[in-house]
């Protein structure tokens, strides 16, 4: 019964945590159609805001949930008028272009933080149920996660911004026509897209040891969740990291934690086989 | 491309010839022998890349089975003829089995990106995983994260106690790399590297012409893995160990930056630029002011938006409008036009 639920809650904290990490992605693969392989060091450097912060005696939670969100939006604010802005429409050029902005946020975090593994303490204390001990951090995910789905599903369906911004997406030449501005939305949205990869790799940096590297660990999982949902955002996020972090579970529990990963990448492989636009122009056709 | 099969084989020959002849006296042979492996595994990128139309973000994966293939086998047998032949082979099936799997399911760009990219993650992983005794391959411990040391190095074929290496190998990369360059410009030349170039612009054409496009990208697919095999197991031979860092991502965005940095579409870009860009990163390893990474990303993000098409097709056409024969006018108008399209677009 114990072990039931503390599975029950390992799987929910497991697609709790790739919506996280998949959110940034989904915002800017999955509306602008910009391949963001910066998307991991967007989530490093949010780890790292919150951790100078933190350490400058700033609250935990502002640090997490306002001032790193913000920071990682304003770098990437910056980034797409350098170079982002150049490249709309060239999918190949912007994969190429931001694989050399990650490699640049690697080498800056390496400059500045050093090349050591640096965290934080958890900020809520673990309980025990029966025999086991869980992680009291893992719920907050839980909530976070579930909270930032219902809030990009409120923002994108019932407000004026988001209306215009999925028009200005879908045609942007239309939008220009009706008098709105597609480079400002491009630019909102690109900033929208960053915090909330800073607003991830916050939340998730107490539970990993950050190193300027560990961007990569986010970026394949991201990615592969952000595909596999395919063309409609929420229910394509929602679905493929329900999917992928059940198969994960599965098999950490089953077998170990490694296989759990492999399986996780298989999962992905076999399903872009058989789906290769995602798991929505099958399922929940024509949601948000 | 102009010219002839049998005047690039002497160009090949006379270029080999002058360079491994200058070189040496320039950057130490030592050095001289990875820049060379890179420039083979740059090309492999190249020739499925730039002129299969093929993104491949896995190419890491093909080097480093090609070198692991190389050092288990070299530890099984004791001599190291049947393993360089078994680290060509391995990774090129593998490619084989891989590409059928994508091109049958008419995967294309992003989705084939993500996929090479996935696959190489769990080779990655996988062999990570591998350092407990019982991951053992006759008589080779995989090793996890520690790699495998000590297997047999290159040695004259048939006499296991004349290794080659030193100058030597230095030399016999050389040839074996001027080799390669005359095999994949035969490969270009022949009906089946033009049909592949028609794949890469335009698809439905060439399949509704009658050509097998699936069965044709996954040869192709496999003929690049095949070279990154080999380029894999001549690394393996230079730095007597193989470890998990060979199938890393840094190491695939590296061979995919070379082929940008050197230009797209042609044979000599790719090998070029990842000679060029090790040796660049060989020299930014002795300072420590300004860290590797940084500059390597810098120059990806500085060469896309300014100079897309890479070093070599930009110095080409600089020298055609310098020495090229061509009506006086022409060139202004094409410019404009390009400009109006600009802003347009």
């Amino acid at each position: 019964m114990d072990l039931t639920v503390i599975i029950l809650v390992e799987m929910l904290y497991a697609v709790a945590s790739l919506i996280l990490i998949s959110a940034g992605l989904a915002v800017v693969f999955g509306m602008m159609k910009v391949i963001n392989l910066a998307h991991g060091e967007f989530m490093m450097m949010g780890g790292y805001a919150t951790i100078t912060a933190v350490n400058l005696g700033v609250n935990i939670f502002l640090a997490m949930l306002v001032i790193a969100p913000i920071i990682v939006g304003l770098i990437g604010l910056v980034v797409e008028r350098l170079v982002i802005r150049h490249l709309y429409g060239r999918l190949v050029d912007t994969m190429l272009a931001t694989w050399g902005l990650s490699l640049f946020f690697i080498g800056l975090a390496t400059m500045i933080f050093g090349n050591t593994t640096t965290g934080i303490s958890t900020p809520i204390p673990g309980f025990a149920i029966g025999n086991y001990q869980i992680n009291g951090y893992n719920f907050f995910i839980i909530v976070v996660a579930v909270l930032l789905l219902v809030g990009m599903l409120t923002i994108l369906k019932s407000t004026r911004a988001g209306l215009i911004a999925r028009g200005a997406m879908q045609r942007s030449d239309m939008a220009a026509a009706l008098g709105y501005s597609p480079d400002r939305i491009y630019m909102a949205t690109f900033f929208c897209g960053s915090a909330l990869s800073g607003l991830a790799g916050a939340v998730l940096a107490p539970l990993v040891g950050l190193v300027p590297t560990s961007g990569g660990a986010y970026i394949a999982k991201a990615f592969i969740t952000v595909i596999a949902g395919g063309p409609s955002l929420i229910a394509g996020l929602f679905s493929s990291a329900g999917f992928f972090g059940i198969v994960n579970q599965v098999f950490t529990f089953a077998i170990s934690p490694v296989i759990g990963e492999v399986a996780l990448l298989l999962a992905a492989v076999v399903l872009l086989r058989l789906l290769p636009q995602g798991i929505t122009t099958k399922f929940f056709k024509g949601k948000l | 491309m102009p010219g002839s099969l049998s005047k690039d084989a002497i160009t090949i020959i006379l270029v080999t010839a002058i360079l491994t002849w200058v070189m040496p006296l320039i950057i130490s042979t030592y050095t001289l022998t990875v820049l060379i492996v890179y420039g083979m595994l740059g090309l492999s990128l190249g020739l499925i890349w730039g002129f299969g139309g093929i993104l491949c973000f896995g190419q890491a994966a093909f080097f480093g089975l090609g070198a692991y293939t190389y050092a288990i086998a070299a530890i099984n047998i004791g001599e190291s003829t049947v393993p360089m032949i078994l680290a060509v082979l391995v990774p090129a099936v593998f490619a084989a089995l891989l590409g059928a799997m994508m091109f049958y399911g008419r995967l294309t760009d992003v989705y084939l990106g993500v996929i090479t990219l996935v696959v190489t993650l769990i080779l990655f992983k996988f062999i990570n995983s591998t350092a407990g005794p019982q991951y053992v391959i006759g008589d080779a411990r995989l090793g996890g994260f520690n790699g495998i040391p000590g297997f047999q190095t290159l040695n004259i074929p048939g006499r296991p106690d004349d290794y080659i290496w030193g100058d030597s190998y230095f030399y016999v990369c050389a040839i074996l790399l001027a080799l390669v360059f005359f095999l994949v410009s035969a490969l270009l030349r022949s009906s089946f590297g033009r049909v592949a170039v028609g794949i890469r612009e335009n698809e439905t054409r060439i399949s509704l012409m009658g050509y097998d496009v699936r069965a044709r990208k996954t040869v192709l697919f496999a003929a690049g893995a095949a070279i990154a095999g080999l380029a894999g197991a001549l690394f393996a031979n230079w730095s007597e160990i193989v470890t998990p860092s060979l199938f890393s991502l840094g190491q695939s965005a590296e061979i995919i930056i070379w082929c940008i940095v050197g230009g797209l579409g042609t044979r000599f870009g790719p090998v070029l630029g990842a000679a060029g860009l090790a040796y660049l990163k060989f020299l930014l390893g002795q300072q420590t002011m300004i860290d590797n990474t940084l500059i390597t990303g810098l120059i990806l993000v500085l060469f896309v938006l300014f100079l897309p098409r890479g070093i070599v097709p930009a110095l080409a056409s600089l020298w055609k409008v310098s020495f090229g024969r061509r009506p006086l006018g022409r060139i202004p108008q094409h410019r404009r036009m390009r400009n109006r399209e600009r802003i347009n677009g």
